[in-house]
């Protein structure tokens, strides 16, 4: 039997599918955003959150971070160049274009978000929305 | 292949332990890339993390040795809530052969990415020959 494509890969595109189509409404320009890179770490300071990504060699004008509600969404492309009479003897980085969106548990505060890339390292700071915050209740 | 493919994920790669080290941490092979131009090799490597002053870089014997640090402290008060990749240090070791001159060298480090230029040795150019 000819097979045109992959079966794997049209599994993948199809499970993506299936996930687009569940997260995203109609008309509603929502985050959409399939991928698995880049791994994230994820980190708790105080009552907000960090979100740390190991993205080398990216310019900044490659990269795209988006927020909304709950979701944030990394992408963009990553490029690996040789000069043009170069003879590849190796070859082990990665290149390609990456789009992830996560949603954390915590209303994020969309005023202050803040993404920071230095040394191959995307930090974006969420911090939580006043109303999530947890408020304590006197026991009279 | 389409060329324009989506980034897949790799786990890091331990070194196969030759020796053992003796500061703490975790340490990984950085991922590299190399090419050959005609006066020179470059050698690409990736550390994500890694800043100048963490990095060493020492040649002995005809071996260079790659190390960069991690700055744990960036990570002091922080609690890890979801994790899917390790933070470690970074370590690579080639031998170099008699074509590169070895006084020569340079690195530079951008954004995670180190790359090492190894001029050739006169000897190794490509020369044209005339003919008498």
């Amino acid at each position: 039997m000819a097979v045109l494509l992959d079966p794997f890969e049209a599994l993948a595109s199809f499970q993506q599918a299936l996930d687009t189509y569940r997260t995203s409404s109609w008309l509603d320009p929502g985050l959409s955003g399939g991928g698995a890179y880049p791994p994230l770490n994820v980190f708790r300071k105080g009552d907000d959150l960090i979100v740390i990504a190991e993205l080398p060699g990216i310019k900044k004008s490659d990269l795209d971070v988006q927020v909304k509600g709950r979701t944030i969404r990394l992408s963009g492309e990553k490029t690996v160049g040789y000069p043009e009479k170069a003879a590849l003897h190796r070859r082990e980085r990665l290149a390609g274009r990456f789009d992830r969106a996560v949603t954390m548990p915590i209303e994020i505060n969309p005023e202050g978000v803040k993404a920071e890339y230095r040394d191959g390292i995307l930090a974006v700071f969420l911090p939580r929305a006043e109303s999530d915050k947890p408020k304590s209740i006197k026991v009279a | 292949m389409a060329d324009k493919q989506e980034l897949s994920v790799r786990e890091k790669k331990e070194p196969v332990a030759k020796e053992e080290k003796t500061i703490p941490g975790r340490h990984y092979v950085p991922y590299a890339d190399i090419y050959e131009t005609d006066d020179a090799l470059a050698v690409v490597l990736e550390m994500p993390g890694v800043e100048k002053k963490d990095l060493n870089i020492a040649l002995e014997n005809d071996v260079l040795r790659v190390d960069g640090q991690i700055d744990f402290s960036k990570y002091k008060d922080m609690e890890p809530v979801y994790t899917e990749y390790n933070i470690g240090h970074y370590a690579r070791s080639f031998t170099l052969s008699n074509k590169v001159d070895q006084e020569k060298i340079s690195a530079n480090l951008e954004d995670g990415v180190l790359t090492l230029t190894l001029p050739k040795a006169k000897a190794a150019q490509p020369r044209k020959i005339t003919i008498g």
